[in-house]
């Protein structure tokens, strides 16, 4: 039978406080299998009775080397790997890696294309949130908010599916543009989805925004202000919860967001309740995009989805039977790849948590010589130990959901 | 370049006789090691870059001199501007003064960019390895690093495959 092992106090002695070697405070493991912890996260809680003194995270439990990985790969297949940081914001994270490789090798996008990553991307969003909605009213207790979520959340699936050929890993967008247009049923099917979304979102706050239970438990609890946020790197709905307007797709619009009209929600408290609010209003201003996004689809019928510029992008299929040079070059870039400047680029784009950064390095060869992604859960999580300080073990749960964080976009 | 990057790459110019880079309409500012706290106090309290977005690393490995490249990535949200700081470090002594002290997020990944390059971060408050287990002692993602895999186990070479495990050594 598996020994119970003590925690030393020596190897954690520079951050516990010294109450901890009389036995005063306890030290005590959480996870990494618990199901709390949204994935294999394990945190070191220090309390006094039932008080938290110190919550320090340990992570790693899954790192999988993607950065070493994409090193050895060439540009395009290294993209696959990006599905696998953030597995809740696939089409997020290939959306960051190809913008980053085209601003590496200078490459331009068709309108389509732009308009169709707009709405995937939009959709994405709300798949994200829901199952941090789903998993928030799950930690606190209000079960049927999980089964709700995710029956939503399947209509996205269904739409990613339907344009990729995958629910969750789609490598959907490539650099240049997208894989394929979207299929004939795509518009119905979103238009589907508007319809009946909004109504669900007011259930969703029928059910939690003014439930006094919630409430109890949410507002005054676990404030986060504004500057010490932005000190440890905060970004996303968490900063926005704390009273900082600070949203990629407005302040730096990419892909064309700044044709889109949204609003960025924003809230001062810097609460749990705040956290939440955010995300709920973030569905209803992405459905906004989504829906307009349709309507600009609708006026860019037959045009490309995928860039002209043959040095960075495969022939189409239907060239490959008839023309022996584009064989040649179908062959080629498959297995070779396309040579990349010797420079380095940062790019970034708003994610549902935050700001995913890719820091993309060439070296003059078809493989990149250095990948990092800055992922948002990373910098979001660091804060916990300053945020749960003082509060019951009880609202660590709380506030640990609603900093909404994915532990394969943690530990990479 | 903007205008009002211009100006603080002339003033970290002029304190620190830093040199930069132009790329895509970006600014890479080199700056020495030991300047590196300094600059980066003066970018967040006279410039107002409130945010380091990211802080990684780079290996040039066979090259020795300077093998390591650290980025630091700072966002100004007030301003709505981005500059890149980068350090570059010698491969015997890799070596950087920490800036745990100036952003509080330099911390998490300060101990990354020592777990993965072995890039020790002076002055560092809490120098642990942060992804990788307790007790590994290689540093992953420099480049002389093999990208190592496990060999699969069929039935036909099960038993020299379990051979090699690590339980086969006990």
């Amino acid at each position: 039978m598996a020994q119970l092992e003590e925690v030393s106090y020596e190897q954690y002695k520079h951050l516990v406080s010294e109450r901890a070697l009389t036995g005063e405070t306890m030290l005590l493991n959480m996870g990494p299998q618990h199901p709390s912890t949204h994935g294999v996260l394990r945190l070191l809680l220090e309390l006094d009775g039932e008080t938290i003194v110190n919550a320090i995270p340990d992570i790693g439990y899954l790192h999988t080397g993607i950065e070493k990985n994409m090193e050895a790969k060439t540009y395009l297949k290294a993209e696959v790997m990006t599905d696998r940081l953030d597995y809740m914001n696939t089409t997020g994270n290939n959306l960051a890696y190809c913008m980053a490789v085209e601003k590496l090798v200078d490459l331009d996008v068709p309108e389509r294309a732009q308009v169709i990553r707009v709405i995937i991307t939009e959709l994405q969003r709300i798949a994200s949130h829901l199952v941090f909605m789903g998993a928030f009213g799950l930690d606190l207790a209000a079960m049927s908010m999980f089964l709700y979520c995710f029956r939503e959340r399947e209509y996205i699936m269904d739409i990613l599916e339907m344009c990729s050929g995958q629910r969750m890993m789609t490598t959907y967008f490539r650099p240049g543009g997208v894989w394929r247009d979207v299929p004939v049923e795509f518009d119905s099917a979103v238009r589907n989805f508007i319809k009946i979304f909004p109504a669900r979102v007011d259930e969703y706050e029928a059910l939690l925004t003014k439930n006094p239970i919630l409430l109890d438990r949410l507002v005054g609890i676990g404030i986060l202000d504004g500057k010490t946020a932005l000190s440890h790197g905060v970004t996303g709905p968490t900063l926005r919860a704390s009273g900082v307007n600070w949203d990629l797709r407005k302040a730096r619009p990419y892909i064309g967001y700044e044709q889109y009209d949204f609003n960025v929600p924003v809230r001062a408290e810097g609460d749990t309740f705040a956290r939440y609010i955010v995300h709920i209003e973030e569905f209803r201003e992405s459905l906004k995009i989504v829906e307009q996004g349709l309507e600009k689809l609708k006026k860019l019928p037959n045009q490309p989805v995928i860039s002209a510029n043959r040095r960075f992008v495969p022939p189409p299929r239907a060239e490959i039977g008839v023309s022996m040079e584009a064989l040649i070059h179908h062959f080629k870039y498959w297995t070779e790849g396309f040579p990349a400047p010797k420079n380095s680029i940062y790019n970034a784009v708003e994610s549902p948590r935050g700001e995913l950064g890719v820091y993309l390095e060439g070296d003059g060869g078809p493989k990149p010589h250095r990948v990092h992604m800055r992922t948002p859960s990373f910098d979001n999580l660091s804060v916990i130990n300053k945020i749960t300080q003082g509060h019951l073990v009880a609202d660590l749960v709380a506030i640990l959901a609603s900093i909404d964080i994915v532990l394969g976009d943690i530990d990479r | 370049m903007d205008k009002k990057l211009e100006k603080i790459v002339q003033a970290l110019q002029e304190n620190f006789g830093t040199s930069y880079e132009e790329f895509r309409d970006e600014a890479h500012v080199f700056v020495k090691a030991e300047n590196i706290v300094e600059a980066l106090t003066l970018l967040r309290d006279k410039f107002e870059f409130e945010l380091l977005s990211a802080l990684t690393a780079t290996d040039y490995y066979p090259q020795e001199t300077p093998r390591f490249h650290v980025v630091y990535q700072l966002t100004s949200l007030a301003r709505n501007l981005s500059v890149q700081l980068r350090v570059a470090v010698n491969s015997d002594q890799p070596k950087v003064p920490s800036a745990a002290f100036v952003y509080d997020t330099a911390n998490w990944r300060e101990r990354e960019v020592f777990d993965m390059f072995g890039i020790v971060f002076d002055g560092h408050p809490d120098p642990r390895r942060i992804l990788t287990p307790e007790g590994m002692e290689d540093h992953p993602l420099r480049k002389d690093f093999p990208l190592g895999y496990e060999e699969p186990q069929f039935t036909f070479n099960y038993d020299d495959v379990d051979l090699k495990k690590i339980y086969a050594k006990e």
